[in-house]
């Protein structure tokens, strides 16, 4: 806790509520940056397989077949399709 | 630290994703399946009309690699908890980053807000520009630049987000939590208005001007004959309106179930003494054994 929640006093008014210890900051730390930043390429590639591909554009070419199996999420989650 | 939120926003999202596709699939598939019906009727109305012009028949629409069942069980239940665990790795990663710069903000009511803030930038803001659709709806010519649109706007809402809590809180030492809070928002309101208002409407895009004439979206209009009569109805409202309520819905469902799962999870690791007592799990010591942070 000590190192850690130093910076989050420079942050104002942050006396923990009664009974609860002072959350530290996690971000930036070099190995958490890393975990972050991989964390977040594979979700949006999720979400670029999920949404987008072989709609507008496609890695695997021509084929529909991740569009057509996700086809009925695709268009309830709000992506544009067909 | 780290390994421990990104897996708890990954449970969460999965849980939140299979809510979220059992909710799709009690309401989104009728609906679905009715804007399906009316396709595959429009499409032989269209048929009709263009043998009796002397038209070649259309070979149009793909084949069909999965049986609408395939797609309304299996698939719609894939899309939607590989969705659900997407937006909770990205949701951890937001939270991870709010951690210890929120003042007196504890672990659980952060990640209600951080699910809010998620539904808000994801989806409900892009949604006032560019809406769900359900099949039957929208123009194989404009896809790509419906794709690209839609990006866009996620991608401006997103950001402008994040934008407005970091203008938030710098202007919280001079103004105060309120005050800043509402500076934000409408800093937020404003820039995303210029957005929405400079993006344009799908029925204005070139190729639907060309070859539909103009109109505000691709709702399909009252298919007429070239006597000008009414051959096959517009697509039905209550439809559209029932797709796109559930739509919205989902995503409540979704959102709130990442938050409201995350919230005691996070509170146990990070605000682990309910009676105030200083637990010793919370206490690691800098540079102990397992790394406090990346762990
Ligand atoms: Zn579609």
């Amino acid at each position: 806790m000590s190192s850690l929640s130093a910076s989050a006093a420079t942050h104002g008014a942050t006396t923990p509520e009664a009974g609860a210890p002072a959350i530290p900051v996690v971000v930036p730390h070099a190995r958490a940056v890393l975990l972050l930043v991989s964390t977040a390429v594979i979700a949006l590639a999720v979400y670029y397989f999920i949404g987008v591909d072989q709609g507008a554009v496609s890695v695997f070419g021509n084929d529909m077949h991740v569009h057509e199996f996700v086809h009925d999420a695709r268009h309830f989650l709000g992506f544009p399709c067909h | 630290m780290v390994k421990r939120i990104i897996g708890r926003g990954l449970l969460a999202g999965a849980v939140a994703g299979l809510l979220a596709f059992a909710f799709a699939r009690i309401f989104a598939e009728p609906q679905i399946d009715k804007a399906i019906a009316y396709e595959s009727g429009r499409d032989a109305a269209q048929e009709a009309l263009d043998k009796a012009a002397g038209l070649p028949p259309d070979m149009g629409g793909g084949p069909d690699l999965f049986s609408r069942t395939v797609q309304a069980d299996v698939g719609l239940g894939v899309g939607m908890v590989f969705f659900g665990m997407a937006m909770g790795a990205l949701f951890a990663v937001a939270y991870l980053l709010c951690l210890g710069r929120t003042g007196r903000l504890r672990a659980r009511t952060l990640s209600v807000l951080v699910a809010g803030g998620g539904l808000l930038g994801f989806y409900v803001v892009p949604f006032l520009k560019y809406p769900a659709n359900p099949p039957a709806i929208g123009h194989a010519e404009t896809i790509q630049q419906r794709g690209s649109l839609y990006l866009v706007m996620v991608l401006c809402s997103v950001v402008f987000l994040a934008g407005a809590v970091w203008l938030g809180q710098r202007l919280q030492t001079r103004f105060g939590n309120w005050n800043a809070t509402l500076l934000g928002a409408a800093a937020y309101v404003v820039a995303i208005g210029i957005v929405m208002a400079l993006l344009p409407s799908l029925g204005d895009l070139s190729d639907n001007v060309r070859l539909y004439g103009h109109h505000a979206t691709e709702t399909p209009l009252p298919l007429t004959d070239p006597r000008g009569h009414i051959v096959y109805p517009g697509f039905p409202a209550d439809v559209l309106f029932g797709f796109r309520l559930f739509s919205v819905l989902a995503q409540l469902v979704l959102w709130g179930a990442i938050g409201l799962v995350f919230a005691p999870m996070a509170q146990r690791l990070l605000q682990p003494a309910p009676a105030g007592a200083r637990p010793k799990e919370a206490s690691p010591g800098a540079g102990s054994a397992p790394d406090p942070v990346t762990t």
